[in-house]
């Protein structure tokens, strides 16, 4: 992992297990194996790699391999064809560690709606039913029905999910499926299929690696990198000062409580939902807890109005932000948007991003009225500009950061501390993985640089004789799909790859049917 | 909801069918009537009452579902919040009830009909359908809501 790179506990978990031992360990890759291309049974025989044999491999057991196994095992796949191999020990734990350390902690609602259901194949009876149950309050249920018209877009409480999550883990016998270890690269074989390389926790196995030799892959190892802010990392290098300097996924605890303290000034950089939800704990530590804090808030593109035309519509912005319920628009998860982008190849898929994607934030009330005091009261200052520079201020207590506006002029906000809230993602060759498909399994790239997949979410250009290798999650945003990386399109990716794989003869395709049958035992926590 | 103009027009074809028909089936014979006064029997109050849902078919197909489909494109996230849904019972009946007068279709089947029978009739058949497609219609296609309300093809 290059430096300029946020850790996580995944990320860690997986350096240690790929740490190069202290004795050579029999079974472990060759250069003849790094070399090739397309591997033969007998290179894995000659590298004393052992083989274990299973029709589907999933690797990254988050929550995009968990919505797939789901898919499949109501499918009516048994649990001794799929391998999710992982260093998670279970599917949430990467998600709920990053909206922890971003401000959603369990019980605070997340961004996706009451339909985004990763533990309901259905999306009914939704999280707002749930809810509505648990709590005895009708309030959820007269949200899902008028939104977003009356009320803003009712979500669900982080909590609520997971403890769904929880429930579906046990009933399709997941932890059956999972496998602990890091995966190091995956590679056609000569014959059909894939082997895929894992590297077991240290100690738990006779030999360094293990080879999966399966007829279908499919990857779900969630963002290949999670990145500081180039100017910022130039700052923390040059400077290495890594006290003024925070990214939102990072923890930075500390720093709300240091504000507690002592009263500071806090330059937040980044137009999207990290951000809005990073101003919401610093606004209301401020109504709620007495802090002081001066808030300086930085967009890179400033809306003040609606904005980008589709259609007859224009978004929605002000004060800075621009404003979208979810990622995408919502006819992304397959209405219309999904359909046009069906038709859209290389610079006008690319296009129809640029216009619907960008920094975007949902329209709360809430947050709207929070921002309106603190510009009222004077605490909350936002700009436009491009950063030019970044320095230590003079007194050794904060950071200057000079920006070129869009009218041409210049000025420096002056801040104890930055927050980065830009979520900027890492490309994709910085992930292992994706590195080794593209340079020796003919995978390509998008029109926005990440892995090009077809409608079935299958990678273009490595299929292997009658095998499969798939992929969803954020390295496939760039598709025909640009809601990815979300619950639903987890979902969504997750369908299109079940069908793809039941008519291939993997699996049954669900049909009525199945479908309400399994509904059925689903509502009744019948473990399948 | 998020439909595509195919799928509206799917989806209600399919509700008309599947959830209209049998409705009326079992909502006729308690909706209320002037059989006695004029005569007819049930089967009179049927064939009303089936004649209701074809015209609500045939607005909705050549006429509702466009309308609705160039409405949407105002919008900026091309969705259709099922509030929308639940209201627009209101100028699809009126409509619809105009239309019934002009053919004289309650007067054709012996005159079975009131008002309230045609109100009654419409406003229940359209909850029936609007709850469907909040849930159920997900658990029978599970391709539905990813499709653009999509259900034949
Ligand atoms: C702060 C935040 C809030 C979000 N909120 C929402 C929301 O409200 N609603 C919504 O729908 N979506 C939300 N998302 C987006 C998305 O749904 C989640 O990020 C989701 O976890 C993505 O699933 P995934 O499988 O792609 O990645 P993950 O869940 O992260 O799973 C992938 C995992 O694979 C493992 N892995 C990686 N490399 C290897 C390897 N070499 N070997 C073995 N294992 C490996 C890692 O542990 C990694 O965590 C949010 C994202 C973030 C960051």
């Amino acid at each position: 992992m290059s430096n300029d790179m946020i850790s996580t506990p995944a990320s860690v978990l997986g350096e240690a297990m790929e740490a190069a031992p202290a004795a050579p360990t029999p079974g472990d890759l060759n250069d003849e194996l790094i070399r090739t291309d397309v591997w033969t049974d007998e290179m894995l025989v000659r590298a004393g790699i052992p083989i274990v044999d299973v029709a589907f491999v999933s690797c990254g057991g988050g929550m995009g391999s968990f919505v797939l196994s789901d898919y499949l095992r109501i499918a009516g796949v048994d649990t001794s064809q799929i391998r999710i191999l992982s260093n998670l020990d279970h599917p949430w734990q990467t998600y709920e560690y990053l909206t922890k350390v971003s401000q959603i902690p369990r019980t605070e609602r997340l961004r996706s709606d009451s339909q985004g259901m990763p533990d309901c194949l259905w999306g009914f009876p939704s999280y707002a039913l749930r809810e509505a149950r648990k709590e005895k309050k009708l309030f959820p249920i007269w949200n899902v029905l008028t939104e977003p018209i009356l009320a803003d877009y009712w979500t669900p409480r982080a909590g609520t999910v997971f403890a769904g999550l929880e429930k579906e883990v046990a009933r399709t016998r997941y932890n059956e499926m999972l496998v602990m270890g890091q995966v190091r690269m995956v590679r056609r074989r000569n014959g059909g299929g894939y082997f895929t390389i894992l590297t077991p926790p240290p100690g738990s196995t006779p030999t360094r690696r293990i080879a999966y030799r399966s007829q279908y892959v499919h990857l779900a190892i969630g963002y290949p990198g999670l990145k500081f802010l180039p100017d910022l990392q130039e700052y923390r290098t040059k400077y290495n000062d890594l006290a003024h300097t925070v990214n939102a996924y990072e923890p930075h605890e500390h720093i709300y409580e240091g504000l507690l303290n002592k009263p500071g000034t806090v330059l937040v950089r980044g137009g999207g939902i990290v951000a809005s939800r990073v101003l919401q704990r610093l606004m209301d530590d401020r109504e709620r807890k007495g802090a002081q804090t001066q808030i300086l808030h930085l967009f890179r593109t400033y809306y003040s109005g609606r904005h980008n035309k589709w259609g007859f519509a224009k978004r929605r912005g002000a004060y800075g932000f621009a404003f979208q319920g979810f990622n995408a628009p919502k006819s992304a998860w397959g209405g219309q948007h999904i359909q046009q982008m069906l038709k859209l190849e290389g610079k006008a898929r690319k296009d129809l991003y640029d216009l619907t994607g960008g920094a975007h934030t949902p329209y709360r009330k809430y947050w709207l009225d929070q921002m309106k005091r603190g510009r009222d009261q004077g605490w909350y200052h936002t700009y436009q500009g491009e950063v030019v520079d970044v320095k230590p201020s003079a007194n050794g207590d904060g950071v200057v950061t000079t920006i070129r506006q869009n009218n041409g002029s210049t000025a420096t906000l002056e801040a104890n501390i930055i927050l980065d809230c830009t979520g900027l993602e890492a490309d994709i060759r910085e992930h292992r993985i994706y590195a080794d498909l593209l340079d020796h399994s003919g995978a390509g790239r998008n029109p926005l640089g990440r892995l090009d997949v077809d409608p079935s979410f299958e990678a273009r250009g490595t299929r292997s004789g009658n095998g499969r290798l798939y992929a969803s999650g954020s390295a496939t945003y760039g598709g025909y799909f640009a809601g990815v990386d979300t619950f639903l399109g987890l979902q969504l990716s997750a369908q299109r790859i079940t069908d793809d794989l039941a008519a291939q003869g993997f699996g049954t395709r669900i049909g009525v049917g199945r479908s309400v049958s399994n509904w059925w035992k689903w509502m009744r926590h019948k473990q399948i | 909801m998020i439909p595509t103009l195919n799928g509206r027009i799917q989806t209600r074809i399919f509700l008309l069918l599947f959830i209209g028909i049998p409705w009326t089936l079992i909502v006729t014979p308690f909706l209320p009537n002037q059989r006695d006064l004029t005569g007819g029997g049930l089967l009179d109050t049927y064939k009303t009452t089936f004649s209701v849902l074809g015209i609500v078919l045939v607005l909705a197909v050549f006429g509702w579902e466009l309308l609705y489909h160039f409405a949407q494109q105002f919008r900026w996230e091309k969705d259709w919040p099922v509030m929308f849904t639940f209201f627009l019972v209101i100028p699809e009946a009126i409509v619809a009830k105009i239309v019934f007068n002009a053919l004289d279709i309650g007067i054709k089947f012996n005159a079975t009909a009131t008002n309230a029978t045609f109100w009654w009739h419409i406003v229940t058949t359209w909850m029936v359908m609007w709850l469907f497609v909040l849930g159920p219609i997900k658990v029978l296609f599970i391709r539905w809501r990813f499709n653009g309300g999509r259900i034949f093809f």
